[in-house]
């Protein structure tokens, strides 16, 4: 094959280079645009700013922070948030597409139904109207702190959040939690590489491993049961109605999307496919293990790539309902700062990385997937 | 950073471009002349809000009402003699000083509080026309008299004020363990404090009592509690590099505090013209000086009372006894009754 370019004579060159200057001579007066109107307004482009103090309040972060830390560490704790966020949705939206996809594909007529209105509703109606339908109509209405409904004992439902009592070790359990996450990771190493057996093996010695630890450590439990204080609970853990609108919402608009992605997947494996393996013997739970999924993965993986990064970006949509991500955290330090470039430019960095890391995720899922069975 | 470049570029694009759409138009506006430019448009453009009680907003016909909308109108009376020579354009808390920057207004009287990197970014603040405290509202029914009461509580407050800054400050001086629920705009963050996902809403003392105003149920449901003992000058703001228009801004506010330190008000304004005092006569243009040394009618503070009033009637008109707020005069009593209102000499 002939390198691109080679051999072309000026006729196809000259529009490529009177089309690069144009662009150059743009993005020139652009940039001078914007350096003369900061320079009329006595604004400097520095990233100093990042050092000084952050005063402001982050409402809650899976990272410790407290007003008085550095403008830096508040851009990580709203990260920090946002990553979080992201990977639940994730998670949790491609699990609940599978049963959507499923029933839309079953012979059932009233699963069929269900489904489809489902995906119908949540897919024709905008996120952010959702997010505050969750939050304002659903969450809001639940009863106040001090009247808090108690479905099963130790859980705690009011407007202020959802409060569980929680279980924790007592002791010195380090060791043992090491342990335990040092076989999981063996485990799913394992598991990645197709090695069934042996990822079962680290699964049963992660088990016997634990247990002995826990007994000569001589581990505890304890229950950190929530109590109601003046105003709120305090004790156990309390997931805001923030967080749970942002997850819950997202989830429930973002499986609608990933259950359409696998269906399509599903019918894009020919009929053919089920009646060969029918033909073979196969059960329909065999068929679909072994032929169907193996070839709508391939189908499937692509589009996930995208819904991924969508359900990344939109996790900016959690200030709406007052959950602090990058975007919230970003905005505000904009704010208290008016460094809004530097904060931009920052915003924009972030979000470009971690889509591309999760395009640099699925794509090797996909060449996995792709070559499997190819 | 050289890396960032292109990022930079791009984002301020995206952050940036009605902005630049906007300073290339207005760029021949922002001469050093603002009273010429604002004589040759026939009329003043104001920084305003739309929801802001008692402050500035429309009401039910339209009409601007509120403090800051009679100091607008003031400056135009002295600008031009008439006080509906003026235009309000409605902006929103981050907008408000960019407006300014780039000549949008030509005067900000928009509830901003004067601080320091404010008044370093380019603005000027003229003279505090209200001062106000930032404080927390309870329910009564809770049964919180002081800051201590709040020990564990949540509050409501907006992201992007001084506001959230003093909720962790105090929160941290107290060692209050407050829980701060923070949202980007001012429906929301009211709405989760009246729908109980908070017990505290913090905010400016005079938003507050315009709040509890307009909710339904009796005015003393809520208490509202003082935050610190800071106060904060909401002042008017003009922009860098025009001194003449600082000050006409500046004397347009005066003449409202001063009239009512002399006693003059809309009722007795024209009686007054042949008042002996020379104080009274030298305020109100009759001997004449003050305007012409501004560059202005030498009538203007005669024309400010009575087409507007003077500060205690413009105060009683929005904020005190015949307003729905009934907000006690406080520090915005004169400087004789014990207020930080302060009237410089109209020599």
């Amino acid at each position: 094959m002939r390198r691109r370019g080679a051999g072309h004579g000026w006729g196809w060159w000259l529009p490529q280079i009177a089309l690069l200057l144009a662009l150059a001579g743009l993005v020139l007066v652009v940039a001078r645009t914007v350096s003369d109107n900061m320079e009329r307004q006595d604004m400097v482009l520095s990233l100093g700013f990042l050092r000084s103090t952050a005063e402001f309040p982050i409402a809650e972060s899976f990272l410790a922070y407290a007003p008085g830390d550095t403008i830096a560490w508040a851009f990580v704790v709203g990260l920090g948030n946002s990553i979080a966020l992201t990977l639940l949705i994730i998670v949790l939206s491609t699990m609940a597409g599978v049963p959507v996809a499923l029933a839309r594909h079953s012979g059932h007529m009233l699963a069929r139904t269900l489904a489809g209105g489902f995906v119908d509703l949540v897919r024709n109606v905008p996120l952010v109207v959702q997010l505050l339908f969750w939050y304002g109509v659903i969450l809001m209405a639940f009863p106040p702190a001090r009247a808090a409904a108690q479905p099963l004992p130790g859980l705690f439902l009011t407007n202020r959040g959802i409060t569980v009592t929680t279980v924790g070790i007592t002791g010195t359990a380090l060791p043992m939690i090491a342990t335990v996450m040092g076989g999981l990771t063996l485990t799913l190493v394992a598991a990645w590489r197709g090695r069934l057996h042996q990822a079962s093996l680290y699964t049963l010695g992660t088990i016997v491993a634990g247990s002995v630890l826990w007994v000569v450590l001589d581990l505890g439990l304890a229950r950190d049961v929530p109590h109601f204080d003046r105003f709120n609970f305090s004790g156990g853990l309390t997931l805001t109605p923030e967080f749970v609108a942002v997850v819950w919402g997202s989830v429930i608009y973002a499986s609608a999307f990933a259950a359409e992605i696998l269906r399509s997947g599903l019918d894009g494996v020919p009929r053919g496919q089920w009646e060969a393996s029918r033909a073979l013997g196969l059960s329909k739970r065999q068929s679909l293990r072994l032929v169907i999924v193996p070839q709508a993965l391939r189908m499937i993986v692509p589009p996930m790539n995208s819904q991924f990064i969508t359900i990344l970006k939109n996790s900016t949509l959690a200030l709406v309902v007052g959950y602090p991500d990058l975007n919230f955290v970003a905005n505000t330090a904009i704010n208290h700062t008016g460094q809004g470039l530097e904060g931009v430019a920052i915003l924009m960095l972030v979000f470009f990385t971690l889509a591309s890391a999760i395009s640099l995720a699925m794509n090797r899922l996909n060449a996995r997937v792709q070559r499997a069975g190819a | 950073m050289r890396r960032l470049a292109p990022f930079v570029v791009l984002a301020a694009l995206l952050a940036g471009g009605c902005d630049i759409g906007a300073s290339h138009k207005t760029h021949g506006r922002l001469t050093p002349h603002t009273l010429e430019a604002v004589r040759a448009r026939g009329y003043v453009r104001c920084g305003a809000s739309k929801e802001a009680p008692g402050f500035s907003g429309p009401d039910e016909s339209g009409r601007w009402r509120g403090l800051d909308v009679d100091t607008c109108r003031a400056i135009a009376v002295a600008a031009l003699g008439d006080r509906e020579k003026v235009r309000f354009v409605p902006l929103t808390g981050q907008q408000r000083i960019t407006a300014l920057q780039t000549g949008e207004i030509d005067v900000l009287p928009r509830t901003t509080t004067w601080t320091l990197r404010r008044d370093a970014a380019g603005i000027n603040f003229t003279i505090p026309t209200y001062y106000d405290y930032t404080a927390f509202m309870v329910r009564r029914k809770v049964g919180v008299h002081d800051l201590a009461g709040l020990r564990g509580a949540s509050a409501c407050v907006q992201s992007g004020s001084m506001t959230e800054v003093i909720l962790a400050d105090v929160s941290r001086k107290y060692r209050l363990a407050l829980r701060p629920v923070i949202f980007d705009n001012v429906q929301s963050t009211r709405q989760a404090f009246l729908s109980g996902r908070c017990d505290a809403l913090i905010t400016d003392a005079s938003a507050l009592a315009a709040l509890r105003a307009t909710l339904p149920g009796r005015a003393d449901d809520y208490v509202i509690v003082r935050a610190d003992s800071n106060v904060a000058p909401l002042t008017p703001a003009v922009r860098h590099g025009d001194d003449q228009w600082f000050d006409i801004v500046k004397f347009a506010i005066e003449a409202m505090i001063d009239a009512e330190q002399l006693g003059i008000g809309r009722g007795n304004v024209d009686r007054l013209l042949a008042s002996t005092d020379p104080n009274v006569r030298r305020f109100l243009g009759v001997e004449p000086g003050n305007g012409r040394a501004l560059g202005i009618s030498d009538d203007f503070a005669y024309q400010i009372v009575r087409q507007i009033g003077n500060y205690g009637e413009v105060y009683d008109d929005n904020l005190g006894s015949r307003s729905r707020l009934n907000i006690p005069r406080g520090l915005n009593r004169l400087q004789r009754d014990g207020g930080l209102m302060l009237p410089i000499g109209f020599y």
